[in-house]
């Protein structure tokens, strides 16, 4: 590794490294029902803001692959899905083993809960519809298109439908129960740079597994050639 | 914390208000001591042990991470000398 030019891989390793110390002794507000199980805002919900970072990054690569047409969009499109799909489902089983003792049960019907299930069905169509062809050029248009639908679909589903309700789960309609700790000073001096943190991991994960298949690629067309 | 929300978005000075006392919230907090905690836990000091587990844990798997990495950037070296030969 060349400090020069992976300087970012070390950021965002000494970020997470910090949370996981910060995050187990710093102090949180004393919060009923909650109790300790708070700081599992540094780690679960981290998780779904990879997910929302990783997801971006794709939509904005599909926009890019159906302007130029370069293949390498195309990748960046699909592997971006690839690794935020194993973010989202570490987010939904630290959020049922966070519900299971907050909330009694590991799934309610809730919105928000429903929402991240149906955008997680739409992501999983993305891969499969991409599976489904054969020919490469089409396979990259069709998947971008669809890729810009399933963005929109996801930001209503667990963005906007969950604030028009009511939600047991924060940050949603008519729910104030992480108001009282979304301003604690303690939390967010955690918080952020777990965001921060996880950010470049996620994007980490991504660029290993862009260059594994750039590799795979080049192989196969250097087979072809000899 | 509500109503400091409203007063933010009402005036300019509120705002003001309003981010001095976020400042100063931590001082200002009244932990509320019926809500149980892990203050055992935490006065033993053994929460530390679980901190060093879970580092050792994490710095395994950055170091498994950094190793993929090298390998990766290994083979792209292959393939660019193989390209130009």
């Amino acid at each position: 590794m060349v400090l020069r030019r992976d300087w970012w891989k070390i950021l965002g390793v000494l970020l997470v490294g910090y949370t996981i110390v910060a995050g187990l002794v710093g102090q949180v507000p004393r919060l009923p029902i909650l109790n300790e199980s708070i700081r599992n805002l540094y780690f679960h919900v981290t998780m779904w803001f990879v997910m929302l970072f990783l997801f971006t990054i794709s939509v904005v690569s599909s926009v890019a692959y159906l302007t130029n047409e370069k293949q390498i969009w195309d990748i960046r499109a699909e592997l971006a899905v690839k690794v935020g799909m194993v973010t989202a489902s570490l987010g939904i089983l630290t959020g049922m083993i966070w519900a299971n003792y907050t909330w009694g049960k590991p799934w309610v019907n809730d919105p928000k809960l429903n929402g991240a299930a149906v955008s997680f069905l739409g992501y999983a169509a993305y891969l499969i519809l991409r599976q489904s062809m054969e020919d490469a050029e089409k396979k990259a248009r069709i998947a971008a298109v669809y890729n810009i639908f399933a963005f929109v679909m996801m930001i209503v589903f667990i963005q906007i439908l969950p604030r028009l309700t009511d939600s047991l789960h924060p940050g949603s309609g008519g729910n104030p129960a992480f108001s009282s700790y979304d301003l604690d000073q303690n939390m967010r001096i955690v918080f952020y740079p777990a965001v921060i943190g996880w950010f470049i991991l996620g994007y980490w994960f991504m660029s290993i597994q862009v260059r594994m298949r750039i590799l795979q690629q080049k192989l196969n067309q250097s087979q072809w050639n000899d | 914390m509500e109503r400091l929300n409203k007063s933010k978005s009402s005036n300019p000075l509120g705002g003001l208000l309003f981010v001095l006392l976020m400042l100063i919230s931590p001082l200002l907090q009244a932990q509320d001591m019926d809500v149980p905690m892990a203050d055992v836990f935490r006065a033993e000091g053994k929460i530390y042990v679980v901190v060093a587990v879970m580092l050792v844990i994490f710095s395994g798997l950055v170091t498994y991470l950094i190793y993929v990495d090298r390998k990766v950037s290994k083979l792209e070296r292959e393939m660019r000398d193989k390209d130009t030969h």
